[in-house]
């Protein structure tokens, strides 16, 4: 299949837009051609995960595309990056990395990116709607637009966020088509308790399990309780994306492309049908956590970036409660929800209990732990999947609640009684 | 028919992963190591190896890590797999574009990913041309 791109298109791609938009055309072409589309479409917004610092690479990439004119012309907010701007003491990290990650942030907001900094943009007040295309990045991003907003966005990496931004064009491909949108692997809960199921501590642990389980599938899921909020999906999601490919999944009954589950496949046969029980999840559970004999040094919650919803319970559990004096406790989110939740209330009872506030950044992607000997505990399936690699800690996962109070008492303390 | 996602040449070790992996969080650009503790490779070093790597996975900063290890030449020479993937070829391409670095990336069938040994030298063709030697 040969592209055509329009007059606009065929503009930017000549330079006569400038060099930037030239550069960015030509990132989107060879991806358009590399996917075998037959055009570009329009996306209303971008969401940038290349401004987190990972090497000089993504700074040439932002800086050369600032240096020649870069623009945003759609909406596009920006992920979470290296530094806490609004707590800038919480870093540890050197002060080459923190010199670095500054300038890809200030490169990104000189292009015009809104300094939203946070991993979960479904969380802003503007989000795109069903049917919406958009470009986002950052995995957990994208797979929550396509399931659980019903809005469109491949699954991009870093790089073509940008050029998407500038350029507000995608290929006509893989998840902006319905074609590419249907479930070949359908999960079944069967068997499972009422308690387990109305619980937050099921969803990652689910996702971790559809994530290994599904290869290049999208995946619909049949028994969730229909309660799942959409923290619940986000945790879900996050924990697929991380230990799978998962781009978009379908919650039947509950996502809006699920209302049933022929509506999910098209009607096909699906190439993997796996019926998950009690054992599944507990043997998935365990995949979480490397190490539970040890001592307990921190609590990392909030990856995805914690909601105003989360910050209202968290409020609840916190309440009066003394930390262990040897536990770091973090919650991390985004300034829009913290703004929120410090509007509403939430923040007094969680910052008297000593428990500290991450925000643009978390506390598993940069230098922020002083202590990294022992044992972080986690809600989410995210981080304990990726902490063990990229900050060399050991990890035990449990529900939220369990994260407050093992802080309390120092140790790890899980609800076992959910899991029987 | 091998499909092209990023044409050039390249030879090297096969390096063939039996799971697949996220760069990000399971590649060190300055080392090449992959330090996922959970992959069954984990230790591995992809430096100029061609990277058997069944599909893609995980976060989308994959892209930066890749394109940071082509800029180290810490990469793998080139990339064959199985299903397409854009966050793994966006790395690839950004590669290319800043530093005229060029890490192939290419699709193949099952039969002739499975194939090819490890540690076999694997020729990339610029044609999508993937041959494995003993």
């Amino acid at each position: 299949m040969t592209l055509t791109l329009s007059d606009r298109d065929q503009s930017l791609a000549s330079g006569e837009q400038g060099r930037a938009g030239a550069m960015a055309m030509r990132m989107i072409t060879r991806l358009a051609e590399a996917n075998r589309a037959s055009r570009l479409i329009d996306v209303t917004s971008a969401h940038i995960d290349s401004c987190l610092y990972h090497g000089e690479a993504g700074l040439d990439f932002a800086e050369r595309l600032v240096a020649d004119g870069g623009r945003v012309i759609i909406p596009t907010s920006l992920n979470v990056a290296t530094l806490d701007l609004l707590h800038p003491d919480l870093f540890r990290g050197d002060k080459r990395l923190a010199e670095r990650g500054k300038r890809l942030m200030a490169a990104y907001v000189a292009m015009g990116g809104a300094p939203t900094w946070t991993c979960a943009p479904y969380q802003l007040s503007l989000r795109p709607g069903l049917g919406e295309h958009v470009a986002w990045a950052e995995s957990n991003a994208i797979v929550f637009a396509n399931s659980v907003l019903g809005a469109r966005t491949g699954r991009y990496g870093d790089f073509i966020d940008i050029c998407a931004a500038i350029t507000g064009r995608v290929p006509d491909a893989g998840l902006h088509r319905d074609e590419h949108r249907r479930a070949w692997a359908v999960f079944r809960i069967e068997g499972v308790s009422d308690e387990l199921l109305e619980s937050d501590v099921i969803y990652p642990v689910l996702g971790h399990l559809i994530g290994r389980a599904t290869g290049v599938y999208i995946p619909a899921i049949t028994g969730l309780h229909p309660s799942a909020t959409e923290d619940d999906l986000k945790a879900l999601g996050a924990a697929a994306a991380s230990s799978g490919g998962v781009a978009m999944f379908h919650a039947v009954g509950i996502t809006p492309e699920a209302p049933t589950l022929e509506a999910a496949t098209g009607g096909a046969t699906p190439r993997l049908d796996v019926t998950i029980g009690p054992v599944e999840l507990r043997r998935a559970r365990d995949e979480l956590t490397t190490r539970t004999e040890g001592p307990l040094t921190a609590i990392s919650i909030g990856t995805p970036h914690f909601s105003v919803a989360e910050f209202a319970q968290l409020a609840t559990l916190a309440n009066g409660i003394t930390l262990d004096p040897d536990i770091e406790f973090y919650v991390n989110t985004g300034r829009e929800q913290l703004a929120a939740a410090a509007a509403a209330g939430y923040l007094d009872p969680i910052r008297r209990a000593g428990i500290e506030i991450v925000a643009d950044t978390c506390a598993y992607i940069t230098p922020i732990m002083r202590e990294r000997e022992g044992i972080v505990m986690t809600n989410s399936g995210k981080v304990a999947y990726y902490a063990p690699g990229n900050l060399g800690i050991d990890v035990a996962f449990g529900s939220l609640a369990d994260c407050v109070e093992s802080a309390q008492s120092g140790r790890i303390v899980r609800n076992e009684a959910v899991w029987e | 028919m091998n499909r092209v996602l990023l044409s050039g040449t390249a030879t090297g070790p096969a390096l063939v992963l039996d799971e697949s992996l996220s760069m990000w969080g399971g590649l060190d650009p300055e080392s090449g190591e992959i330090i996922d503790r959970r992959h069954p490779q984990s230790g591995a070093i992809v430096t100029g190896t061609v990277l058997l790597l069944p599909w893609g996975r995980g976060s989308s900063s994959a892209s930066s890590v890749l394109a940071e290890a082509i800029r180290r030449d810490t990469a793998p020479s080139a990339i064959v797999m199985l299903e397409p993937d854009d966050i793994i070829l966006l790395g690839a391409l950004a590669a290319d574009e800043l530093y005229g670095k060029t890490c192939p990336v290419i699709v193949v069938d099952a039969a002739t990913f499975d194939s090819i040994e490890n540690g076999a030298v694997v020729t990339v063709g610029e044609d999508g041309s993937v041959a494995s030697s003993q």
